[in-house]
């Protein structure tokens, strides 16, 4: 196949950045997306120009690392799917293809495609956790959890931190990611000391840095590569606003 | 020359006594001893979180842009524990021999038993901390069966064992990250470890935004830096884990044991071609109900459906009766090998062998049929029946088959075909994980200890959290409790300059070569070196 790419580049944070048109050819249809920008960069390392940067570690749709807006989607054009995960044979022959970095407040551009996501983990550090010491665990199988309710906690467990969810929003907000791991945990047993400290710290701590407000738009589980369910928003307000009553 | 430091006594009591044994550090000599973590996997994010909170000053270091985005991220399967909840006669001692055996008698045993008894504590841990294992419909833990094992031991999360376990570390160690005892570098990758009086100290890192190198003191330096399957250049791990870590520390004086036990993974989606940057794997669990097979003739293409039953040749059913598909990973692996070497491999690469799902999906289906009595299904219904079976047990790999491969598994048979996976050898440590280089210890895969010559599934996750929730936070006392007098090494020591220099020279040097090839071009042929001659089935004359 032959196709068009129109990369975004941009040298730091501080510089502008600008779209820059490549033509590739010999893509094969079983390569996937990030060999195919594997294959460009190396042309472009040997023509001595600088290689496209991006942020990739797995490939294999579990480390959340690689993070690519294909044609005005979060991790391209499929339901369900990372950016490694995508494959030339969703494309066809003669397309041309718009490649940008996340784009968002709280994620600002480190170069070309690569953004800085430590605001997730701020996110997590001020209480996506449960207060256990190493050592201080009773046996596993003291306290039985109805298999419905794990199921449920695994589901939102699965969320691998990408960012997705909030390079679709159009505010902006991260309440797709904030409410997987609020309510991941709030269905468990261990997770109830600590409920309502926890979600209104992870609030508070979500807009300290300037994710935008969450407007049912909906995008963000469209886009979401692992599925996580709006229903976690409305568990995450819920919990938000006895939290804040019981505050008061 | 080496002392591996093993307590005296009963293999069964050896830990219990070195626990009540082993020097303390008081809290408030550990409020002044750092520690560095280089690596936020498994190994890496458990011990920073535990030390953390028994008082030390912890730094981590990983070069993705998070902790929780290590490669212990990618484990599908399952993790181990002697905890017997099946009554079907599991008990440490078990699970300690079939990991001896399971290695063919090559690990260290003091090490294997100390990680057999801690196993359980895992877990414990683990389900404390909010981890969402699989649960029967009574609420109590589930678990499954892995090759090598007679018991029902292994622990999972669908197949997300691997991201739910590191998961729950990144969540610990978060935990510490906020309340300001561990300070974390992400984006930063460790380029050499500073040796002062034969004393590890610090390491030399560079932050892989600016590019700038970085000098780090420490009392002590961990090493959790994963394995090294990537210098065979296609493996099943992720892009990034190098080998840097554990060969710099090599270069300094660390020694390396047993680095040809490379594990072989028989049930991986084979290569498609050049481009290709990396393998994925298929679970084990696949081979319970896949089973594998070759056209009986040679070079045949025919598409598989096209072969009829009684040409086609289950080489591991004729071959090993008793175990059929279910032989240890090393023999599946070569007997994959050597089909396809025979000429007999399928695909158009012809490099692959069939694990097909046809005929368990059928069985299924009549199962199902007779529980919702259905008298005379047709084929169909019985094969429609049999797929929502696999499908629930397998559909998340299922899709992966079909995103990586174009191909519905459900229709046609898999494609396979073994990949490297996993490094039993590592940087050699002693019974408290500590190199011969004093001070500087390696923890998790990055080590050579428990899993001698093969792992059997669900031991490397077993082995990584042991090392690091349940061992080093006692072990590193018998070093540190020496320590206590001697200062932090200032960073503008000489040592720590002219390991920068070198470092630095080193990069320079590189850079300057002005060559004409990418660091992948080298990267892909060496790895090729390395199959083709110290890949599976070599031969002494090679
Ligand atoms: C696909 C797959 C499936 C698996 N499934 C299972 C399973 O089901 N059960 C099981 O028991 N085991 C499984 N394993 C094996 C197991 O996952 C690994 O052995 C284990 O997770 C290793 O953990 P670790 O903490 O030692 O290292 P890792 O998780 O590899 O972490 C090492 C980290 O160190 C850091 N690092 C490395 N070098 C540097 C450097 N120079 N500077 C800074 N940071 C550095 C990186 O951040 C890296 O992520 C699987 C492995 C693979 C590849
Ligand atoms: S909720 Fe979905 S899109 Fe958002 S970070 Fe998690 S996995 Fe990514
Ligand atoms: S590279 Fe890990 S999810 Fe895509």
């Amino acid at each position: 196949m032959k196709l068009t790419l129109k990369i975004w580049r941009q040298e730091n944070s501080n510089a502008s950045g600008k779209f820059q048109t490549y033509q590739v050819s010999d893509v094969s249809p079983d390569m996937s997306f990030l060999e195919m920008i594997d294959v460009l960069n190396e042309k472009l390392i040997v023509k001595n120009e600088d290689p496209i940067a991006f942020d990739h570690d797995c490939r294999e749709g579990i480390c959340g690392m690689c993070s690519m807006v294909i044609n005005g989607r979060p991790h391209g054009p499929l339901k369900g799917v990372t950016t490694c995960q995508l494959h030339m044979r969703s494309f066809k022959e003669g397309d041309t293809i718009v490649i940008e970095p996340w784009r968002a407040n709280s994620f600002p551009v480190l170069k070309d495609l690569i953004v800085d996501r430590t605001a997730f983990d701020r996110v997590i550090a001020s209480g996506g956790y449960i207060s256990v010491n190493t050592g201080n665990a009773q046996d596993a199988n003291n306290i039985p959890i109805s298999k419905i309710d794990a199921d449920e906690a695994f589901g939102s467990a699965s969320c691998i931190g990408c960012g997705a969810c909030v390079a679709a929003c159009p505010n902006g907000s991260a309440m797709l990611f904030v409410s997987a791991k609020v309510n991941q945990l709030s269905k468990l047993p261990q997770g109830q000391p600590e409920r309502n400290v926890r979600v209104l710290d992870m609030v508070a701590q979500m807009d300290k840095e300037g994710f935008g407000f969450c407007s049912n738009t909906g995008a963000c589980e469209a886009d979401c590569p692992k599925e996580i369910s709006l229903t976690n928003i409305a568990a995450l307000n819920r919990d938000y606003l006895k939290a804040s009553l019981m505050d008061q | 020359m080496l002392d591996s430091k093993i307590p005296e006594g009963e293999l069964s009591q050896k830990w219990t006594k070195y626990k009540s044994s082993v020097p303390l550090v008081n809290p408030a000599n550990k409020r002044n001893l750092e520690v560095i973590v280089v690596g936020s996997g498994l190994a890496g994010s458990a011990a920073a979180a535990s030390l953390a909170e028994m008082g030390y000053k912890v730094k981590v270091f990983c070069f993705q842009d998070s902790p929780r985005r290590a490669h212990s991220i990618a484990a599908q399967g399952g993790i181990n524990a002697a905890k017997n909840y099946q009554n079907d006669g599991d008990s440490v001692y078990r699970l300690f021999y079939d990991t001896i055996k399971g290695g063919d008698y090559r690990a260290r045993e003091a090490n294997v038993h100390r990680l057999s008894e801690v196993s359980g504590n895992i877990i414990d841990q683990c389900v404390a901390q909010g981890v969402p294992f699989a649960r029967e419909y009574g609420g109590l833990l589930s678990n499954r069966s892995f090759g090598g094992t007679q018991v029902q031991r292994t622990f999972y999360a669908a197949g997300q064992t691997g991201q739910q376990l590191l998961l729950g570390a990144y969540s610990a160690l978060s935990r510490q990250i906020g309340m300001g005892a561990v300070k974390m570098y992400s984006r930063h990758e460790m380029l050499d470890v500073v040796v002062v009086d034969g004393k590890a100290k610090g390491i030399i890192a560079r932050d892989l935004v600016t590019g700038k190198l970085e000098r780090h003191s420490g009392h002590a330096v961990l090493l959790c830096s994963g394995g090294y399957g990537n210098v065979f250049y296609l493996s099943t791990n992720a892009m990034g884990s190098n080998v840097t870590a554990a060969w710099k520390a090599h270069k300094r004086g660390a020694l390396f044991a047993n680095p040809c036990f490379t594990q072989i993974h028989p049930t991986c989606i084979p290569v498609s071609g050049d481009h290709q940057s990396k393998l994925t794997l298929m679970s084990e669990s696949l081979r319970n109900d896949g089973r594998i097979w070759v056209p009986k003739l040679k070079n045949d293409n025919r598409k598989a459906n096209e072969i009829p039953e009684e040409e086609r040749d289950y080489y591991l059913e004729r071959r090993y009766p008793a175990f059929g598909n279910l032989v240890p990973r090393d023999v599946a692996s070569r007997a994959a090998k050597e089909r396809c070497d025979a000429g007999y491999g399928v695909g158009t690469s012809k490099m692959a062998v069939y694990l097909d799902f046809s005929f368990n999906m059928d069985r299924y289906g009549r199962i199902e049929a007779n529980k919702h009595g259905l008298n005379n299904p047709s084929p169909e219904e019985i094969r429609k029946m049999g797929k929502e079976v696999i499908a629930e047990k397998y559909g998340n790999l299922f899709d992966m088959y079909k995103q990586i491969t174009g191909e519905n598994p459900y229709e046609v048979p898999m494609r396979i075909y073994p990949a490297v996976h996993y490094t039993m050898g590592g940087l050699w440590v002693d019974y408290n994980l500590m190199t011969n280089v004093p001070g500087l210890y390696a923890l998790g895969e990055a080590n050579f200890s428990d899993h001698g010559a093969n792992r059997l599934g669900a031991s490397a996750l077993m082995q990584g959290l042991a090392d690091g929730y349940f061992i080093i936070p006692y072990t590193i006392g018998a070093y540190l409790s020496n320590e206590i007098r001697s200062a932090a090494i200032p960073t503008d020591h000489a040592e720590f300059v002219a390991c920068e220099d070198h470092v630095r020279n080193q990069l320079e040097r590189l850079k300057n070569v002005n060559g004409t090839k990418s660091v992948d071009h080298f990267h892909k042929s060496l790895g090729k070196i390395m199959w083709d001659k110290c890949g599976m089935g070599r031969k002494g004359e090679r």
